[in-house]
């Protein structure tokens, strides 16, 4: 299989092999300087640049413009008639955390349990995944990868407190190498007030009264806001005590959170549980971003005020209600930005990461300006998760996450011809292409 | 994967429909449905590109359409007198799209999850036409769907073919003269590998083995019930009198369909293994399988599926959410077209059949698939596997007027549709939708009042009755009120 594999590389990564002489499928070979010459830079800080070349120098940006002297010895790409933009940044993903979602031995993204705050996504990111060159491939160079966000065994959870997710580059030998920032955010799935819900012991959908489903609700408020009161005390003993007081796992991960700086990521929906989330957060001073979003629409002026950024659900999801306009998931992150709301776009999945682009595209071709879409699946959810010093534009001094490409990186037709992560030429070669390679030339089945 | 949500809301509305039934909807179906009973409008879509998928490309192209057909097919095309005329100057036309994998406007559940062989029940019996997913997948630019039985049994219920003819009865929803078929199951589902421990019972089959012995079961009982019926026949003919016909069999009379051509197979698979089995069992018992379902490992054994002239519909990018998805490529319908396969691009999902043209272009970068093959994995292609392609999935003079309207090239994730017509209507259209919103909102505003003084009203009422009652017959307990408004209780 390999064999066949070696003889059928794509032309231009048989270029790229050529060029810097390098085996690329690993990940990080020593560092050398790169530079791209000849391209269209779209820095996303400014206009894009024509002709243009960007210098890699340690992993990092070192220049990007006209007129750059490249260093000597530099290894070159002639990127003449291609397009150079910041690699794709996908906010909700559980990546590395779920292999096969349907069987629950590939599956760590949901612990038992309801209050897990020290539980920590990078500690069980698999560098080894298939999905991780799979989503490469489609110039998606970082992630954040979310515990209890997703998947079967999230379905049935009961987690209040999920754990840390954790920023990573979708590259490297081992998930230390790959961290970007362990404690991006905490997970926070807002209870919600819910009526109805499906049984999977019957696979059937279960009602109750609305008074139940309030208490419910109620009770798992109260939990919450005990848990930040302890958090908040303890916070406070270990501020006063020194080295010398009991420790406890789970409170001591809640400190940087009740301190707000580390921000609760909030996963709600409905514009009830948005509306009680961002006052539990602002009456307990939690930095809040909320996950989902599906009807952020309709409390747009409230999460202005209260400076809460929205990583949304994907646009091709159908609305939340049935009487919904039917475009409503597409042409609300135009509505949001407007009403000054900051938004990015989140796949909330792994299989599906490769659609974030896809995503943005459908809802600029309902209202939302070109370079917002563009922005919200690279510089956007940067600042959101306060990442914006390192990754989301083409700047000197940032993190060198970046893709060449032939064409828009939105556009479902485009392909991804270089990528470089922390500076490294990465392959895009994946699973999915070495079983196309192979059964592209399987010789014709006998009559 | 995505959580579905069910809105109160949106239930006392529909309850509100029921108990009034002069609302604006039922008002928009009845005038929908008398327009249906007059003859379709003669129709110019003008000045447009005109992507015929089987006869190439027209720029500044007109199409005419007289009774719900394609009359004409040219540049600047004179409309007759009572013509009206859509201008889609810089807009794009493509045959409406086909999904041949969905499960909208059915009433219920979709499974028969009971028995493994259920050809009993027929998903026409419960064709729902309210919902709402008909008139989202419509704004989608979909025209035709086939609409299937869900994939817990091996042999599972028929299927229908319907026209998202919104607005219509559910009587008029099914393609006139398209062949029903029947939904098969193998692999992963018809075994219940991923439904253990939700304290589902245990049930035959468990294995891929016992996948194959139950169809080859239901096989061999269903053809001789056939002979049975045959013989009978014959006998009859032949002037025999006083003989007893055959004891009817509702769930063996369409395997008999099948067996003589008559029902379609579209049978739901994954694995190579699989795909091979049911092409064998079907040569066994002499019949043919129209489709394979999903078929994610189909590229492995394209050479096989194309040799059986069997169809094969697949998803364009789906994987890993099961261990028979773990090999899924989205090159498998590219590899699959170029080893001979009629392939299509299905959408298994309401919400994804709103853009299954971007879907069908994603064979365009895995693969390289031409512009018209990628097209037609979502128009022609699954007309043919549908046995409609005479009808419809090309513009085609002479064809059925079911056509989507785009923005721009439908092949780009930026194109959005403008109108889609089915028969040569105007069934969707995006301005009439916009500017109809402003007043939905209004009317649901209203409604919702009503709703709540209605229960109000109602409530009053019974603690009325009830202190009544109290005083006559204390013995009788009250009933709770029957009407309950959830969307009050916002903290």
């Amino acid at each position: 299989m390999k064999a066949s594999n070696m003889k059928l590389r794509v032309p231009s990564l048989t270029l790229g092999c050529l060029l810097l002489g390098g085996t690329l499928f690993g990940q990080n070979v020593p560092a050398t300087d790169t530079a791209i010459t000849h391209a269209k830079i779209f820095t996303l800080a400014g206009v894009p640049v024509e002709d243009g070349t960007l210098v890699i120098h340690e992993g990092k940006i070192a220049a990007v413009g006209v007129n750059i002297t490249i260093p000597a010895g530099a290894k070159v790409i002639d990127a003449k008639g291609l397009q150079v933009y910041p690699g794709l940044f996908d906010p909700i993903t559980q990546m590395g955390l779920s292999e096969i979602s349907a069987v629950g031995a590939t599956v760590d993204t949901t612990e038992s349990g309801s209050f897990n705050p020290d539980l920590v996504a990078a500690t069980a990111v698999l560098p080894s995944s298939a999905h991780i060159p799979v989503t490469r491939a489609a110039g998606i160079t970082e992630v954040l990868a979310v515990p209890a966000s997703g998947g079967f065994d999230s379905a049935r959870a009961t987690n209040l407190i999920g754990g840390q997710a954790s920023a990573i580059n979708l590259a490297g030998w081992t998930a230390t190498e790959m961290l970007i920032r362990k404690n991006a955010a905490m997970v926070v799935d807002w209870p919600e007030i819910a009526t109805r819900s499906f049984d999977y012991s019957t696979f059937s959908t279960k009602e109750k009264p609305f008074s139940d489903a309030k208490k419910d609700y109620d009770k798992s408020v109260d939990q919450l806001t005990n848990w930040i009161a302890e958090s908040r005390h303890y916070a406070q003993v270990a501020a006063a005590s020194g080295a010398a007081y009991d420790r406890d796992v789970k409170l001591e991960a809640m400190i940087l959170v009740v301190r707000g700086e580390m921000p609760v990521l909030v996963f709600a929906d409905k514009a009830r549980d948005i509306r009680n989330a961002v006052e539990f957060c602002e009456n307990q001073n939690l930095k809040m971003i909320l996950a989902g979003g599906g009807e952020a629409w309709k409390v747009k002026d409230l999460l202005r005020s209260k400076s809460v950024p929205v990583i949304l659900r994907p646009t091709l999801d159908y609305p939340i209600e049935d009487d919904d306009a039917y475009d409503r998931l597409m042409t609300q992150p135009a509505e949001l930005l407007a009403a000054g709301v900051k938004i990015a776009f989140g796949s909330f999945d792994n299989s599906f990461a490769r659609r974030l682009g896809q995503q943005a595209a459908n809802a600029v071709a309902h209202g939302l300006a070109y370079e917002d879409g563009l922005k919200a699946v690279t510089l956007y959810p940067a600042q959101i998760l306060g990442l914006d010093d390192e990754l989301g534009t083409l700047e000197t001094g940032k993190i060198a996450n970046l893709i060449v490409t032939n064409g828009d990186p939105l556009e479902l037709t485009t392909e991804v011809r270089y990528l470089f992560i922390k500076g490294q030429l990465t392959s895009t070669d994946n699973k999915q292409k070495d079983l196309y390679e192979k059964y592209l030339n399987r010789p014709p089945a006998a009559k | 994967m995505n959580r579905r949500r069910v809105s109160f809301g949106a239930a006392v509305i529909a309850l509100l429909f029921l108990l009034a039934g002069t609302t604006g909807v039922a008002r928009e179906k009845e005038t929908k449905a008398s327009a249906a009973a007059n003859p379709a409008p003669v129709l110019l879509i003008h000045n447009a590109t005109i992507i015929t998928v089987t006869h190439g490309t027209l720029e500044n192209g007109d199409i005419l359409i007289k009774d719900g057909k394609i009359a004409a097919v040219g540049s600047a095309l004179k409309p007759p007198a009572d013509a009206q005329v859509i201008d889609a100057s810089g807009q794009f036309v493509m045959p409406g799209i086909i999904d041949c994998h969905s499960h909208i406007a059915v009433d219920g559940d979709v499974n028969e999850g009971s028995v493994s062989v259920s050809s009993m029940v027929n998903i026409a019996d419960v064709l729902n036409s309210d919902d709402p997913a008909i008139y989202r997948d419509l704004a989608g630019g979909v025209t035709e769907a086939n609409v299937l039985h869900g994939s817990a049994n091996s042999i599972g219920g028929q299927t229908v073919v319907i026209k998202l003819r919104w607005g219509q009865p559910a009587a008029k929803l099914p393609f006139e003269g398209a062949l029903p078929g029947i939904k098969f199951a193998l692999g992963e589902n018809p075994k219940r590998s991923n439904f253990r421990g939700f304290g589902l019972p245990e049930r035959y089959p468990a294995t891929r083995m016992g996948v194959e012995e139950t169809i080859r079961g239901a096989f061999t009982e269903a053809r001789d019930y056939k002979k049975s019926w045959d013989d009978y026949n014959k006998h009859v003919a032949a002037g025999d009198k006083n003989l007893i016909p055959p004891r009817r069999d509702l769930k063996l009379d369409p395997l008999v369909e099948v067996l003589e051509g008559k029902r379609y197979v579209h049978a739901h698979c994954y694995r190579e293994d699989e795909i091979l089995m049911l092409l064998r069992v079907a040569k066994e018992f002499g019949f043919h399988v129209q489709t394979l379902q999903h078929v994610l490992e189909g590229y492995k054994v394209a050479d096989e599926i194309a040799a059986a002239g069997t169809g094969a519909s697949t998803f364009s990018d789906w994987w890993a959410y099961k261990v028979e998805a773990y090999d899924a490529i989205p090159y498998n319908a590219a590899l699959m077209t170029r080893r001979g396969v009629v392939v299509s691009v299905n959408s298994d999902d309401a919400a994804e059949a709103t853009h299954l043209n971007q879907e069908a272009a994603k064979s365009m970068r895995y693969g390289g698939l031409t512009r018209d093959e990628a097209l037609k994995l979502v128009t022609l292609n699954p007309a043919i596997q549908l046995g409609i392609e005479k009808r419809v999935g090309s513009i085609e003079v002479g064809k059925d007027a079911d056509l989507a309207i785009y923005n721009r090239d439908p092949l780009s994730a930026y194109a959005v549709v403008q109108k889609t017509l089915i028969d040569g209507r105007v069934y969707f259209d995006r301005e009439r939708d916009l500017a109809g919103r402003a007043a939905l909102e209004q009317e649901k505003k209203e409604l919702l009042q009503k709703a709540k003084k209605s229960a109000e009203k109602k409530a009053d009422g019974k603690r009325a009755e009830e202190k009544k009652s109290e005083e006559k017959k204390p013995e009788e307990k009250a009933k709770p009120p029957q009407v309950r408004i959830d969307e009050g209780g916002a903290r």
